[in-house]
């Protein structure tokens, strides 16, 4: 028999938060996952709301090209508010 | 980059403490010897249910009782954890189980001691998840992200564990004369097995030098099973019971606890499969999994007639 697929879990912790990923588990179907995440993530009021993912239908940028993709953000330091000079004396700003 | 260059940059990754994640580049021995560590922590886990299910129904109070279901339950969500990061780095659960039940995986040899007593199950809480605290806190910093993750997360649900136990030492421990020798049974029994969990000592540990290098370790055995010394003395002599080592005494020169000569032997054989319980687990977690398998196969099946009227139900409208 083939075994159950694997799900990626994400768990808001409470309203007003992002869901985070908790872990993976595996389950017949995506019901089962989420019931399955109730119990093996959430046992102690660690969730408001589950997601689930089949692991399967991720698609995650490749580590090797990390340089790449990441360094054209490096050299534009224009993007950071420290990089603007501000007079003396001026406030809020 | 040519092959040195790759391992010298994994490397020197480990040695900056920058974590390692599943889709990077890592060494093929550091991939093998973490799920190796990683599927004998998960069947440690789900192995180490049996000892204290064998005293779920007769737990002598209720507050005990849903102590020890919400324990044991703990140790299950342990298990997964563990398997889940073991899978990050390709293992397959059904193969991990597999070579649990074939027994080409190893788990930890105290959970093929009996839990004979109830004092056991104080016993069992304060000592063994007492020595997997001790185990645990420095993983939390391994170099492997996903593993390190699970122990961050598996540390905060011990710590419940290891008061349980305690309080239930400290209850027979002040009780009648009958549960205080009870405890100090249960103490006497489980305190070398509890030892020999930190694993053999430095000079024959073969994995530890490469483990430390590589951010896996960041104690030895010995280390830690001192620590461990340090931690309980103490707590024992609150509870009023001894520790059965003669040798046990203080050192004001190294500030630590010097303790006797384990059995090395007796470690081994129970390692070997040759303990007081390592068939009888091995016969629960084997007809547990054979008893489920129609669970599993209806489940499945369930799911594949369920996606099948969503897709042609989707396609009607
Ligand atoms: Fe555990
Ligand atoms: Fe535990």
């Amino acid at each position: 028999m083939k075994s159950w697929p694997l799900y990626e879990v994400f768990i808001r912790s409470k309203a007003g938060l992002h869901h985070k990923h908790a872990g993976s588990l595996h389950a017949a179907d995506a019901q089962m996952a989420i019931e399955n995440a109730r119990d093996v993530y959430c046992r102690r009021n660690e969730g408001a709301s589950i997601w689930v993912v089949l692991s399967a239908d991720i698609t995650a940028s490749n580590p090797n090209e990390s340089a790449e993709l990441f360094d054209p953000a490096e050299d534009k330091i224009y993007r950071h508010p420290t990089f603007y000079h501000v007079p003396e004396g001026v406030k809020h700003l | 980059m040519n092959v040195v260059d790759i391992e010298s940059g994994f490397q020197e990754k480990i040695d900056k403490d920058i974590r390692i994640e599943p889709r990077d580049w890592m060494p093929d021995h550091y991939r093998q010897t973490l799920i190796r560590q990683i599927g004998q922590h998960a069947h440690s886990e789900i192995v180490g249910m049996l000892p204290e299910g064998n005293w779920i129904t007769r737990a002598p109070s209720l507050k005990r009782k849903v102590a020890l279901l919400a324990k044991i339950q703990d140790e299950a969500g342990h298990g997964l954890y563990l398997y889940s990061a073991a899978e990050t780095l390709g293992a397959e659960r059904d193969q991990m189980v597999e070579e649990l039940h074939s027994g080409k995986a190893k788990y930890s040899s105290i959970f093929n001691y009996p839990a004979l007593t109830w004092a056991d199950m104080g016993a069992i809480g304060w000592l063994v998840d007492g020595a997997a605290i001790q185990n645990q806190i420095p993983l939390c910093r391994c170099s492997y992200g996903p593993y390190g993750r699970a122990m961050v997360r598996i540390c905060k649900e011990e710590s419940f564990h290891q008061r349980q136990g305690y309080e239930i030492m400290l209850v027979l421990c002040q009780g009648t004369p009958v549960q205080k020798a009870m405890a100090q049974d249960a103490l006497n029994r489980f305190w070398w097995p509890s030892l020999m969990m930190f694993g053999p000592p430095d000079a024959v540990s073969t994995h530890t030098e490469q483990s430390k290098r590589w951010g896996i370790k960041r104690f030895t055995n010995d280390e830690l099973r001192q620590r461990f010394v340090d931690m309980i003395v103490p707590q024992a002599a609150h509870l009023g019971i001894t520790i059965p080592d003669p040798d046990i005494k203080w050192n004001e020169e190294t500030q630590h606890y010097d303790y006797g000569q384990i059995n090395w032997d007796e470690f081994w054989q129970v390692v070997n499969g040759n303990g007081p319980c390592n068939k009888e687990r091995m016969e629960a977690r084997v007809n547990a999994w054979k008893e489920g398998a129609w669970v599993r196969e209806a489940a499945m099946a369930y799911a594949e007639k369920h996606q099948h009227q969503s897709i042609s139900k989707s396609q009607a409208v």
